[in-house]
């Protein structure tokens, strides 16, 4: 496919993306469904961001869970221990997640392979851990409450509000995305992913392109967290952990590693997961554990490539 | 001055399941290029399976060595499912699949176990013995000695015998291994085994003091690899150094610093070793050819 | 004016000494080969002058400024670029798409500008793909332009990569055997290609093993032997030395070189 039709058939993808976003509602039932589609819609903002620094750099990040608390304890600590509005603890926990992804980002970018992925589990990890540590802050292991966001006396609740929010969010964040991919810096971040030594003889700063796309994936994140803690009204340092971590390198393996819509249908299925499974509660570990397996064993290639690649078998 | 002696003995007895947790990792590692992640789930699974047997009756010295056999097959039973259809992919996707196996080993614990911690008799009763002003516990030697002793007679089996030898050939060039007719597919299933089994030893002896449940795998597991990185990932000496000093850290962190962070330690080992040399104490860089 | 001097550069990996006290100048427009037995150092020699190795001794300066221990990407700001002996392509890009990042140091948007997708990166992208498009056009692989790399037979991906490199607009091109794995249709192909891109006044270092190749394109010629200097000097000079046909042509491959031209 040339780089235009492949741009086009992105354009299309968004396209199909806000008209499925305008359209779903109308088959809920329910509020339910609303809250639902809404965490799909979080969990795949975040997913993009992995996605660009996995799926398009090659890069890996099993603590990007981290962000995501970062984003949600600065809308819940800002208001509460400090007096700032959530609409600016949410820009605070953005720069706050940029900033620390560019510090630790710098030292651990020149690793690879599983050196990488041990550093950023370890990062999110311990972040995690503060999150956990720091009670009189953050509420310890029970978490806190977060006050509701407050726009111009408007005030932002209930699932059918956060659905057009998240879905909105995920639009802009699709756009942002793809542009970038179509552009000079995102050939050279393909280029990174592919040959490393021949994107820096062609004068390609490979250390600070890496950095550039750890601190946007990290901003993604922070965003998604703070819609979490934003809808959810309560928070707990699990938001960050280890778990979660994995559960969101998961969804964008199982999507599709470089497709933006995949980021979309890998968060539909871990989000729906639990709630079509909720009779096998008790063996929740027991069924993410065997996903996992299953989608890095049979599906590495993602459900959205694959059926791409079907269909272009099909139709040359 | 006893403070400190007190800090040393908690630190080496912790320490030395670190370093077991790492040898097993390093054994793994270096057969098959693998970081397995289920590696702490062999703990547990060693520890737990002998707590329920036990409560089933069976006698103790029998569900250890019942324990320790069903985690080996839990081990095989990993690299034959999971690691090897998946072989030939590449080290994120790999660890993403033993991250995956710990996770479900840990779930499956949930289920046929259950969530709380449970302990073990401690083998030589519960009064520590007195060194200058310190206290140890006897299971504390009994841990630092069984360490000891494993790591020997690793070294012993590894350096003695033919199949070792094979071991460290595969290591070493695994393609080069199988021109020479070794079956590197059943060594990598060995190196599972032995390091299933190291750690289901390492669960039995470490329980009657730190107790066990479904879910100390993760955190151990963790914390074996930021030992087998400080010692230098693929060195088997190293790991074992690594996971002494990573227990030594720990103890004198927990009591001089805050105990709260006490976990933390590991994760910053790991990013201090990764950042500043990667191939920690004792390993080498290897040297890519354009 | 020299474009590459090389001032006893040396470097030692693990007790072996791979490259020592290397020491030469090359005036700016030659095509200046550097020829030797298998490792005589030579790709070694070529990633100390691309910054992929750091030297322990010695100096490397480009058009006269000191540029040792300088890392590849301040390298290729300075016009140095070069191909790879064990190809480093862009397998998941498409041909052009690896011409268009060997642009990349030409292209003039911003990360916002990229993140916003402003009227100037369209504006970029097309230029750049052009620009790319004529590369291609000119190594005669436009017809495989839009199809992904990885695809391309191994002489295609060979020239792809020299197109890519030449599209950062080089004044020194480093080409790492670029004539291995090709039949000698596609090394008689080469050698117009590197003529071409000498006539266009890029200097050209050139490691190979295709004496015919080397015999009829060299300006000057350097045998490496063992990490050091064997002989230097001009194609003629170079095939009748008897410590280079000693050490590497031997007497059958003495003739052969006589036979090509130059």
């Amino acid at each position: 496919m040339t780089m235009h039709q492949l741009f086009k058939s992105r354009l299309t993808m968004i396209v199909a993306v806000v008209v499925l976003a305008a359209l779903l509602p109308m088959f809920f039932p329910s509020a339910y469904y609303y809250r639902v589609a809404a965490l799909v819609f979080v969990f795949a903002l975040a997913g993009i961001g992995l996605n660009l620094l996995m799926g398009y750099t090659g890069q890996v990040s099993l603590g990007h869970a981290g962000f995501i608390g970062i984003g949600a304890y600065a809308v819940a600590v800002g208001p509460t221990h400090f007096g700032l509005p959530p609409w600016l603890s949410f820009l605070v926990g953005a720069a706050l997640s940029a900033a620390v992804a560019y510090l630790v980002g710098r030292p651990i970018l020149r690793l690879r392979g599983h050196y990488l992925a041990v550093a950023t589990l370890g990062f999110g990890t311990l972040l995690s851990i503060v999150f956990t540590n720091e009670a009189h802050l953050t509420g310890g292991p029970d978490g806190m409450a977060v006050q509701r966001l407050l726009l111009f006396g408007w005030a932002a609740r209930g699932s059918e509000t956060w659905y057009w929010i998240s879905a909105i969010s995920f639009v802009i964040g699709a756009v942002l995305a793809v542009n970038l991919m179509d552009s000079p810096t995102g050939r050279a971040l393909r280029a990174i992913h592919d040959s490393e030594v021949a994107a820096r003889v062609l004068g390609i700063d490979v250390a600070k392109k890496k950095l550039t796309v750890f601190v946007i994936s990290a901003v993604y994140a922070s965003v998604a967290g703070s819609y979490l803690a934003l809808f959810n009204g309560h928070i707990t340092p699990e938001v960050s952990g280890f778990l979660r971590s994995i559960e969101l390198v998961a969804m964008v393996v199982l999507g599709g590693m470089g497709s933006i819509a995949g980021s979309l249908v890998g968060a539909a299925v871990i989000v729906m997961l639990p709630q079509v499974l909720s009779f096998l509660h008790d063996y929740e570990h027991m069924v993410l554990g065997l996903i996992i397996m299953a989608v890095m064993i049979f599906l590495r290639q993602g459900i959205v490539p694959s059926l791409t690649a079907m269909l272009a078998r099909r139709h040359p | 001055m006893a403070e400190l002696l007190q800090f040393v003995f908690s630190g080496l007895t912790v320490g030395a399941v670190y370093a077991l947790v790492a040898l097993g990792f390093t054994l793994i590692y270096n057969a098959s290029d693998v970081v397995n992640f289920a590696q702490g789930e062999f703990v547990m699974l060693g520890g737990l399976t002998t707590v329920f047997l036990g409560l089933a009756g069976v006698p103790l010295p029998l569900a250890a060595l019942i324990a320790i056999v069903a985690t080996i097959a839990v081990g095989l039973a990993l690299h034959r499912f999971a690691i090897e259809p998946a072989r030939s992919a590449g080290p994120v996707v790999l660890i993403m699949i033993t991250i995956g196996a710990s996770i479900f080993l840990r779930g499956a614990a949930q289920v046929v176990f259950d969530k709380r911690f449970h302990s073990l008799p401690q083998w030589f009763g519960a009064d520590p013995i007195r060194v200058g002003g310190a206290a140890i516990l006897p299971q504390s030697l009994v841990v630092l000695f069984g360490a000891l002793a494993i790591v020997v007679l690793l070294w012993a089996f590894i350096d003695r015998t033919l199949f070792g030898k094979a071991m460290i050939a595969t290591a070493a060039n695994r393609l080069a291994a199988r021109l020479v007719g070794i079956n590197t597919r059943a060594i990598v299933g060995f190196s599972f085994a032995i390091s299933a089994a190291i750690g289901a030893v390492a669960g039995i002896l470490i329980t009657p003091i730190t107790l066990t449940s479904s879910e100390v795998g993760t955190l151990l597991a963790l914390k074996g690899f930021a030992a087998a990185m400080l010692g230098g990932i693929g060195n088997a000496a190293g790991a074992v150094v690594g996971g002494i000093l990573l227990g030594l850290l720990e103890a004198f962190a927990a009591g001089y610093l805050s105990s709260q962070y006490k976990d933390a330690v590991a994760f910053l080992v790991i990013l201090a070793v990764l950042s500043a040399m990667p191939h920690g104490l004792f390993g080498r860089a290897r040297v890519d050819r354009v | 004016m020299t474009i590459l001097a090389v001032d006893r550069l040396s470097i030692t990996f693990g007790g072996v000494c791979a490259v020592d006290a290397v020491s030469f100048g090359i005036p700016q427009g030659l095509v200046f080969s550097i020829i030797g037995p298998n490792g005589a150092g030579k790709t070694t020699l070529l990633n100390l002058i691309s910054g992929l190795y750091l030297p322990q001794d010695g100096r490397v300066l480009l058009a006269g400024e000191d540029v040792t221990g300088w890392v590849p990407e301040r390298l290729a700001r300075r016009g140095l670029s070069r191909t790879f002996q064990n190809l480093q392509i862009f397998f998941r890009l498409t041909a052009i798409e690896n011409v268009m990042v060997g642009r990349h140091r030409h292209e003039r948007t911003g990360l916002l500008a990229d993140l916003l997708h402003l009227p100037a990166v369209g504006r970029q992208n097309r230029l750049t793909r052009q620009q790319a498009a004529a590369a291609l056009e000119r190594i005669g692989l436009q017809a495989m332009a839009d199809r992904p790399a990885g695809s391309l037979a191994y002489g295609d991906l060979k020239r792809l990569e020299i197109a890519r490199a030449l599209a950062t607009e080089p004044t020194l091109l480093l080409l790492d055997e670029p004539a291995a794995g090709c039949n000698a249709v596609e090394a008689a192909e080469l050698e117009g290609v590197i003529r071409a891109i000498a006539k266009d006044g890029v200097t050209v270092v050139l490691v190979e093993h295709n004496m015919r190749l080397v015999m009829n394109v060299s300006d000057r010629i350097l045998v490496l032997a063992n990490g050091r200097t064997l002989a230097e000097g001009s194609a003629t000079e170079v095939r009748a030395d008897p410590a280079v046909i000693q050490a590497y042509l031997g007497v059958h491959g003495a003739q052969e070189a006589g036979h090509a031209g130059g």
